[in-house]
């Protein structure tokens, strides 16, 4: 049970990061300048290629390594980062890329006008991505993240390599030492599942208010 | 004789002790080689109704979109309220706005209404009207939704406040762009071919509603397709042809004795 409380702080805070890079991401990739696009063009391109395992092994090992050969050379301590902070940020540097490219497929789904017309009535930049940008797009986006918060709760499970205890640790450890293998992968099995089924209820719940001021597609057949 | 004495001049019925609400002077606007407006002056004084009119491709609605800078003019002066918007040249050459602050509030004093509506379809009627008042101009909430329900009841819409655009008629829906435009307290309104893309049988429900704006004397500048109405309720047109403004005065000139060959020849076409 700890392993699935440690494996869901990893798969929200993971999606929470995603999601922050995925919108500056995508308003930089639709408004930026040309060095923001090509940056994030590689950005995207590069996580979106490389095994998602071996980008954790990489970064997790590299990056701590990284940061306290940076921390030493500027003269302060070695710090110790943990595997919680460690695992979210990896995997929501992975989760970024993703959500970059689901959030600009949504933004650019958005009536143009309706962005036209917030900057018609003297909205500034940020009021429109909160009041405007952000909602509107919210129904074409929630189909694509929703995956990607479910992938977020299995990818959770890469981060047993690196010796985080997540479910997938947990269980392993469990069954070896009881060595009731089937009992308890079965029960990781379903605790992953529940944790679809109950995110599924609340996505439908979370897209039926996206889609509010939406026809029914049903109608249009 | 200054530019603006000139444009009091020659806009026929325009009252010369009014104010000058829009000043546009020598407006040019390139869409990279394309030239589209070569030089426009307009002008619309405190309580005038300016139609500006002219052949699909003159240059009307995007004259009309330089005003509030939706789209940023190549060259020239604009001035609302008497306040010049300030441009500059960025790093591609093309002229935007300098100062981001005072283009947001010059344009939270226009209220725009656009050919395809454009309302904001993730809210009610109710909340499109007081989003601009409540997060733009800082109105308190109850009395901007006090203000709304007016205005609402005013186009006739009272009853759908709580409805989403997407289940409204292409005529209500402008209807309910006209209530939003209006609730900003808009120094002058501005309509980009307000009926243009409406059913037929909608466009006198709109047209009604811009009348009655027009008549109780609201400053105005329409870009319409709609002739007799202009001629009903402007009180200054102007004809734009290819970029120019090709003939300008009051309705009864214009739509009565037009000079120039290609007004006669679009008011036959049109009418």
């Amino acid at each position: 049970m700890l392993g699935l409380l440690h494996s869901l702080e990893i798969a929200v805070g993971a999606t929470i990061v995603g999601l922050l890079i995925g919108t500056c991401g995508a308003y930089g990739k639709l408004y930026g300048g040309p060095v923001v696009r090509d940056l994030l063009a590689v950005y995207t391109t590069v996580v979106r290629a490389v095994p998602e395992l071996v980008l954790i092994l990489l970064l997790y090992y590299a990056g701590t390594d990284l940061i306290n050969q940076v921390l030493t050379a500027m003269g302060y301590q070695r710090v110790d980062i943990s595997g919680l902070v460690a695992g979210i940020a990896v995997l929501g540097f992975c989760q970024g890329a993703y959500s970059t490219e689901v959030m600009r497929g949504a933004i650019l789904a958005i009536p143009q006008g309706q962005i036209e017309a917030a900057r018609a009535f003297g909205m500034s930049p940020g009021l429109l991505l909160r009041r405007i940008t952000l909602p509107a797009m919210l129904p074409f986006a929630i189909p694509g993240l929703a995956n990607l918060w479910l992938i977020a709760t299995k990818d959770t499970a890469l981060l047993a390599v690196v010796g985080f205890f997540e479910l997938t640790l947990a269980t392993r450890q469990a069954a070896g030492v009881t060595k009731a293998y089937l009992i308890f992968y079965l029960a990781a099995g379903a605790l992953y599942l529940a944790v679809t089924l109950f995110s599924n209820f609340l996505l439908g719940r979370a897209e039926k208010w996206a889609r509010r001021g939406m026809p029914s597609v049903k109608e249009a057949r | 004789m200054s530019a603006v004495e000139a444009a009091a001049v020659s806009s026929g019925k325009a009252q010369s002790g009014a104010a000058e609400a829009i000043h546009v002077e020598n407006l040019h606007k390139k869409f990279g080689q394309l030239h589209v407006l070569k030089g426009v002056s307009l002008s619309a004084r405190d309580g005038e109704v300016v139609a500006i009119i002219g052949g699909s491709g003159s240059g009307k609605s995007t004259l009309l979109r330089c005003i509030n800078c939706l789209e940023n003019p190549t060259s020239g002066i604009i001035r609302v309220n008497g306040e010049e918007i300030k441009l500059k040249a960025d790093s591609h050459g093309h002229t935007v706005p300098a100062d981001r602050k005072q283009i947001e509030r010059i344009r939270s004093k226009l209220g725009m209404v656009f050919q395809n509506f454009n309302l904001w379809s993730h809210m009610t009627l109710i909340e499109n009207v007081i989003e601009v008042p409540v997060h733009v101009l800082g109105v308190k909430r109850d009395e901007a939704i006090a203000q709304a329900e007016k205005l609402l009841a005013r186009v006739g819409l009272a009853e759908k406040r709580d409805v989403y655009p997407a289940y409204l008629s292409g005529g209500q829906q402008q209807r309910a762009a006209i209530a939003r435009a209006l609730a900003i307290n808009p120094r002058v309104m501005l309509f980009d071919e307000p009926t243009s893309a409406l059913d037929p049988e909608l466009v006198g429900e709109v047209l009604k509603v811009i009348g009655d704006l027009a008549r109780e004397g609201r400053t105005m500048v329409l870009v319409t397709h709609e002739m007799k109405f202009a001629r009903e309720v402007a009180t200054h047109v102007v004809y734009l042809y290819n970029g120019l403004v090709e003939e300008e005065g009051p309705p009864e000139q214009i739509f009565g004795a037009p000079k120039s060959e290609r007004l006669k020849q679009f008011i036959r076409n049109i009418g």
